[in-house]
């Protein structure tokens, strides 16, 4: 009978108290920016460096600086596991947070196609820095999305133009077979209308593949690959993905050096599992990897030296934990240009799309953030939020990633004016209409 | 003491075989109808966009769900294929006839669902119990890689995503960003409510008997005249039907724009718990499942923020994870039947209040 009671008391609890509980209130001088992380489930590897640069970074200019101008930067984070009806919850409980969210960061290519619609409805600028729709980058159609520094159709194309290079002239790529294994989802299939685009100009055969969620079955990728025999791999992959392509290429004995991954597939987590396997693999990245940066040792002397470090010590410099801190200093960057027309406040979410808009990172810049030679300088204009960013080529040698190449810039004749194509298209599917950034200031 | 049918007599047949056939349950009934259309005055868009939404939505998948499992005793694990059938054709009808009213667009959708459940239901002539139930794992994965593969499906967006574009009924934006949460809301709420009283009306009637004779079992109810072959396609049909509006819903008043992934066999595992822990063969317990499996996690995610406990994220959300998993162990054991018979027994005893004997 006890339990019976306890139980409906329980029951109503939970279905009434719910939801109410947990609004807190952010102080109002503060410029709040919610996270949704996956620190947990199967993306986890991948989630939980990236989560730790970007609080990390935050942290270091709140402690360092005292904020950006002064005013502190508040967050939280809100785990999503990478799933996207998780991530629209977590958005939506966030978003009115405090005086409201100022950008939201989705880190799924899922929920940023969730969040692309509803953000010039509840005005707050979507910030998907490097993944995402990549139309987006039209900033006419979307002027609430932003994909800088480069979106996956310029990676596309800068990783053909890079093994065209190796190859000694894209012009030698004619007859070539490329390989692309893409995870089976939007983000994996980004790519794929730009590289037969250039398949069809450069002359080379391309093989699409896909590699169903999760990703742990891939024996028949493989056997194809084996039949195919192909010139060049490239992989859009993700999670645990990658380590099961890795291994398998291994496994085949492919010739490693002719296997890249996107920026998104090529991380310590990736490789490690692989062992020696692993060595000569390539990847795409718009950052370099490693701690030999100002702002590591910040980071290390400031945060990590007191205790308050979001990670552990040795997962600094990660791939992906400097693309969290890549992240993180686009964002505040794109405050601090903000607050260069508004004024040194708290801003509203509309103010701070004028300052992504308006970014623009000069080397000189990136020189006083300590982060020189880094990333590449990026400037964002009304027309374009992927602010055509180059890419850089980094290699697994067994026990680290390095860069081996220069900056390679994307085919921006090729990308553009699809990219422009599919941006009308996108936008009227929403029911946009075509702003004209010449009104723009 | 207040719960009591003393003195409330039936003078006529239709009385007798009302739905509600207590003053005070229809009263009841009224009160939450009353406040169900209420809440859009007070709700937050939290509040409606993350949790009533979905919960009124994951009801009706649910309610169809448990027409098929719960009545007829057909197991299925195809929910989340079947509800990307009704997402996907809604998706195409709206696309391809964007003049066409959304309503009706749900509701053709339903019938497309429908038409792909009697086309997978046809094993279950053959098939009984847990093997039914790995044949209907068959649609899940089978339409769910249709739908991926096929780009006829998504009018050949590169990639792969279906989005729900604007619509509006009698003027009023009903789908696409522009369209408010308490709009969508209260359309679901129509949508559900309606489907809620002809499953109920359903399963009172001659189908639901007969659903119910098969289930208990199917050779005695050969014997007495009810033809399997029909029934267990009409249970299909009509659970179907449910699921591809519930999907419809799902992409159209929920999520605003989805992937296939959205529709992945957790799906349909979620929809199965719903009903198992809501009360197989029960209207109620559909959408007491929903609400559980739905607003638990929520209240526990946000529990120890509330009492003032810092946890970090990824610690929140494993002790959700455990805590919800003991829950759900413990609500099976001290009431296997769901909480829908919870329910019943709370009505009984608030009979026998305060003297019980």
């Amino acid at each position: 009978m006890k339990t019976r009671r306890c139980l409906i008391g329980l029951l109503i609890a939970a279905l009434v108290g719910g939801p109410l509980a947990g609004a807190a209130l952010a102080q109002a001088k503060e410029i709040f920016v919610p996270l949704l992380v996956y620190r947990t489930g199967p993306y986890a590897p991948s989630g939980i460096p990236i989560a730790n640069g970007f609080v990390d970074y935050f942290s270091l200019v709140n402690e360092r600086d005292g904020g950006v101008n002064g005013v502190r930067l508040a967050w939280e984070e809100c785990e999503t596991q990478y799933d996207t009806k998780q991530g629209v919850e977590c958005y939506e409980r966030l978003k009115g947070k405090g005086a409201g969210a100022a950008v939201v960061n989705p880190y799924s290519t899922g929920i940023t196609y969730q969040l692309i619609p509803k953000a010039p409805v509840d005005k707050i600028p979507v910030f998907s820095m490097g993944y995402g729709m990549t139309a987006a980058a039209d900033g006419r159609w979307f002027p609430w999305v932003f994909n800088f520094p480069t979106t996956y159709w310029s990676q596309a194309s800068a990783v053909i133009r890079y093994i065209g290079q190796q190859e000694g002239g894209t012009d030698k790529l004619k007859g070539k077979k490329i390989a692309h294994i893409f995870h089976n989802s939007p983000y994996g299939k980004e790519a794929n209308p730009t590289l037969e685009e250039l398949a069809r100009r450069l002359g080379f055969e391309l093989t699409l593949l896909a590699v169903d969620h999760p990703g742990q079955e891939q024996k028949s990728t493989w056997l194809q690959i084996r039949r195919l025999n192909p010139d060049w791999i490239f992989m859009s992959g993700w999670g645990v993905m990658n380590q099961v392509a890795i291994k398998e290429a291994a496994a085949i004995g492919y010739k490693m050096d002719h296997f890249i991954g996107n920026w998104w597939s090529a991380s310590d987590a990736d490789v490690i599992p692989a062992g020696d396997g692993a060595k000569g693999y390539k990847g795409a990245t718009f950052h370099a990897p490693g701690t030999n940066f100002k702002v590591h040792q910040d980071i290390l002397k400031v945060l990590y030296d007191k205790n308050k470090g979001a990670g552990k010590r040795d997962a600094v410099g990660e791939v992906l934990y400097n693309r969290g801190i890549v992240n993180a200093m686009f964002t505040v960057e794109a405050v601090r240009t903000a607050m260069g027309k508004f004024g040194n406040k708290a801003l509203t979410a509309e103010q701070i799309r004028w300052g992504y808009e308006n970014l623009n990172l000069t080397d000189k810049r990136l020189e006083e953030l300590g982060m020189k030679g880094f990333t590449h300088p990026v400037k964002v204009t009304c027309e374009d939020h992927e602010g055509n960013g180059p890419v850089l080529f980094e290699q697994w040698d067994g026990k680290k990633w390095s860069i081996v190449s220069e900056w390679v810039p994307p085919m921006r004749e090729v990308v553009r004016p699809k990219l422009e194509a599919a941006a009308v298209d996108e936008g009227k599917k929403l029911g946009y209409t075509m702003r004209d950034c010449s009104k723009e200031k | 003491m207040i719960y009591r049918e003393a003195g409330q007599f039936k003078s006529t047949y239709a009385s007798d075989q009302a739905i509600f056939p207590i003053l005070q349950d229809r009263a009841f009934v009224v009160l939450l109808m009353g406040a169900a259309l209420a809440v859009p005055l007070v709700a937050d868009e939290y509040w409606l966009q993350a949790i009533l939404i979905p919960f009124l939505i994951y009801s009706l998948a649910a309610l169809g769900l448990n027409l098929l499992t719960g009545y007829a005793g057909q197991l299925s694990l195809g929910t989340g294929g079947f509800m990307a059938v009704g997402a996907y054709s809604a998706f195409k009808i709206t696309t391809a006839f964007p003049q066409i009213n959304i309503l009706a667009v749900f509701l053709a959708s339903g019938f497309v669902a429908a038409a792909v459940g009697i086309l997978f239901g046809i094993p279950s002539l053959r098939i009984k119990g847990f093997y039914l139930a790995v044949a209907t794992l068959a649609a899940q994965f089978f339409l769910v890689w249709l739908f991926n593969k096929v780009a006829w499906f998504v009018n050949y967006a590169s990639s792969g995503t279906i989005t729900a574009p604007p619509r509006t009924v009698l003027g009023v934006m009903v789908t696409g960003p522009e369209s408010t949460a308490q709009v969508r809301y209260l359309t679901a709420l129509a949508l559900a409510a309606l489907f809620a009283l002809v499953a109920k009306n359903l399963v009172r009637g001659r189908v639901g008997r007969s659903w119910m004779a098969i289930r208990d079992r199917d050779i005695a109810a050969e014997i007495i005249g009810v033809r399997p072959l029909r029934t267990k396609l009409l249970a299909f049909a009509v659970s179907s039907f449910y699921c591809g509006v519930a999907g419809a819903e799902f992409v159209f008043l929920y999520l605003g724009s989805a992937e296939t992934l959205a529709f992945d066999i957790t799906l349909s595992f979620l929809v199965l718990f719903m009903v198992i822990i809501g009360g197989l063969g029960s209207v109620l317990g559909s959408f007491l499942g929903a609400g559980f499996i739905l607003l638990v996690p929520v209240f526990l995610t946000n529990a120890p923020h509330a009492v003032g406990l810092e946890l970090p994220v990824a610690l929140k959300k494993q002790l959700e994870l455990m805590v919800f998993g003991a829950l759900i162990i413990f609500f099976l054991i001290v009431e296997p039947q769901g909480l829908a018979r919870l329910w019943q027994i709370t009505k009984e005893k608030l009979r026998l209040w305060p003297f019980p004997h």
